[in-house]
């Protein structure tokens, strides 16, 4: 499989056609349906779409289309619509929207396709994006490709699997805890998560929306900069996206980073560590002084507690947003009798609708708003977000950018993780702080431990992406990391 | 500790039908995660203002000018129960009635 931008470039000159490049993307697709990386593929649709862009292109020529022919896939809590050409369902990976077709588009999405991209299916999840590990969706686990018995992260599992088993070269997921960087993380690809604002939330349905953020994923690091070029920017129906300029990230990549100084965090180095963990965040090290960079320690000392603040913060907000899922406008409603009242409605269908993870955590968001544990719990875990914030802002006057690994170890078995309620929450120790501090931060391919992929991130001061992609691009360029794919 | 009767108290706030199995395994793995928030109270946090969103600040309208919007059946029809161009609930007045 060629790049975005390869095939971008070729589509747009007329040396390959969009209608080939979906045909041989939707045959990836099928090869390696046994991942279950999808929850439903677009065969006729990416067809149809792919002809339109060939067309439009014979007709006008490529200009406007950075994405012309590249085949995308998009996590299924964002929303497509019939206006699109694709419809199809949004399913979140629960029982409770197993049939739901969303009237409209997510604003990421109706860009991606304004850039000339072929959606060729919805990727699986952890239901509504609740999980580390994509074992918690109602359609059954997704497979790492690089090892079949292991998870790929998540809850963008799906997206980062089919980019990682090279099916498509760009996928969107979405990033409340680390749900784009930990699955990039597990199998070996870039995982871009944004700044707060930086992406329309517009159609990515909702979990914790003090934190959501869409991203992309891809297999090297200016297909990444493509990508969130074409979805980034203001938009009228996010109240929270930013009225920022978009700068034009993949034509400014290969920038020295001469004189740019890096801090790592001294629990960046957790006793928890996988040893191969810590032996790719050094080699990065290395590999950055050798590039010029100044390489710093610096303390980022909540961390532990951000895990704590996170599992009442975002559980809180999702018990809230989920709220919508009442069995009467849209979703799974229970079968009822004629004695049974509203609230039986309400209950049953909820009971029905949602899986265990997700039940859990409506649960404990409940717990932690209802009366008499606010201020010991929710309160509190605002307070803490502050510090952490504060944390990251004090770590930003010493240094320009932080490495700190993606999370703990590699990707881990199956099941592995299913039984202690903590143990799946501490994967994403490395991770939350950056959604609760609104921070961008992108996870790169940096090493293998026992032959799986490991993840660092690379994390800067909001908008400051630009100093991302160059940090990234220049540990890439140095390294093969990203080059290695898994087995067929 | 988080009891049994308090579990059900949450699961009725979270319009949630669980069975006892659930509720006791629902308990359990609260109480363990609750546990490990302890940690927070450690924390100092004197003189600290929460810190409840990272964006902008206030939000932002849009002008309030018309413009196109989802016909009015189209959002009725997602309905699972539906009575004509209504949306049918059980009954909530009169007997039988009651949320």
């Amino acid at each position: 499989m060629k790049t975005a931008a390869e095939i971008a470039a070729a589509v747009r000159d007329g040396r390959a056609s969009a209608a080939e490049v979906t045909t041989d993307a939707l045959a990836r697709a099928e090869h390696h349906r046994g991942l279950s990386a999808f929850t439903q593929v677009f065969t006729e649709q990416a067809r149809t779409q792919a002809a339109a862009v060939d067309d439009l292109i014979r007709e006008r020529g490529g200009a406007g289309l950075p994405l012309a022919g590249v085949p995308v896939a998009v996590k299924d809590n964002i929303c497509i619509g019939p206006d699109t050409g694709y419809g199809g369902r949004t399913t979140c990976a629960s029982r409770m929207l197993e049939h739901y077709e969303s009237p409209f588009t997510a604003t990421c999405v109706r860009r991606l396709i304004d850039a000339g991209a072929v959606v060729i299916g919805k990727t699986n999840l952890d239901e509504f994006a609740m999980g580390s590990s994509t074992e918690h969706s109602c359609f059954g686990p997704t497979l790492n490709p690089w090892d079949q018995t292991r998870v790929p992260g998540g809850s963008s599992g799906g997206s980062a699997a089919a980019v990682a088993a090279r099916i498509c070269p760009v996928a969107l997921g979405s990033d409340t805890g680390g749900s784009i960087r930990q699955p990039a993380g597990f199998c070996g690809v870039v995982g871009a998560k944004p700044t707060y604002g930086r992406v329309s939330r517009y159609g990515l349905v909702a979990f914790a929306s003090s934190l959501d953020q869409v991203g992309p994923f891809a297999t090297n690091v200016a297909d990444a900069a493509l990508a969130l070029e074409a979805i980034s920017g203001l938009d009228p129906f996010d109240a929270t996206s930013a009225d920022r300029a978009v700068p034009a990230w993949s034509s400014e990549l290969d920038t020295p980073i001469t004189g740019l100084t890096l801090g790592v965090p001294a629990q960046a180095r957790a006793a928890a560590n996988h040893p191969g963990v810590t032996a790719a965040l050094d080699a990065m090290i290395a590999v950055y002084r050798e590039l010029g960079a100044t390489v710093i320690d610096i303390d980022l000392p909540l961390i532990d507690e951000g895990i704590a603040a996170y599992y009442i913060l975002a559980p809180a907000e999702a018990s809230s947003n989920l709220a919508r899922f009442d069995g009467v406008r849209f979703g799974r409603r229970a079968a009822l009798g004629d004695r049974d009242s509203l609230l039986d409605l309400y209950t049953r269908s909820r009971a029905e609708g949602f899986g265990p993870e997700v039940k859990r955590r409506v649960m404990l968001g409940t717990h932690v708003l209802s009366s008499g544990y606010y201020d010991a719990y929710y309160a509190t875990a605002l307070k803490v977000r502050r510090r952490i914030l504060d944390g990251f802002n004090a770590a930003f006057a010493r240094c320009h950018a932080i490495l700190m690994p993606t999370s703990p170890g590699p990707a881990f078995r199956l099941g592995e993780k299913a039984a202690d309620p903590l143990a799946l929450y501490m994967e994403d120790v490395y991770t939350v702080g950056v959604n609760l501090a609104g921070l961008p931060a992108f996870s790169v391919p940096a090493g293998f431990a026992d032959g799986l992929p490991v993840g660092v991130q690379v994390i800067a001061p909001a908008f400051e992406e630009a100093r991302l992609f160059t940090v990234a691009r220049m540990f890439e360029r140095e390294t093969t990391h990203h080059q290695r794919v898994p087995p067929r | 500790m988080l009891t049994l009767a308090q579990t059900r108290h949450v699961a009725r706030l979270a319009r949630l039908a669980l069975t006892d199995a659930e509720l006791e395994d629902a308990r359990a793995r609260l109480a363990a995660v609750m546990g490990y928030m302890e940690r927070l109270k450690a924390v100092d946090l004197a003189g600290v203002e929460p810190l409840t969103g990272v964006g902008p600040g206030a939000n932002r309208l849009r002008a309030d000018t018309p413009g196109p919007t989802l016909p009015s059946g189209t959002p009725a029809a997602l309905a699972p129960a539906r009575h004509g161009e209504y949306v049918r609930i059980p009954r909530v007045l009169g007997e039988g009635g009651g949320a």
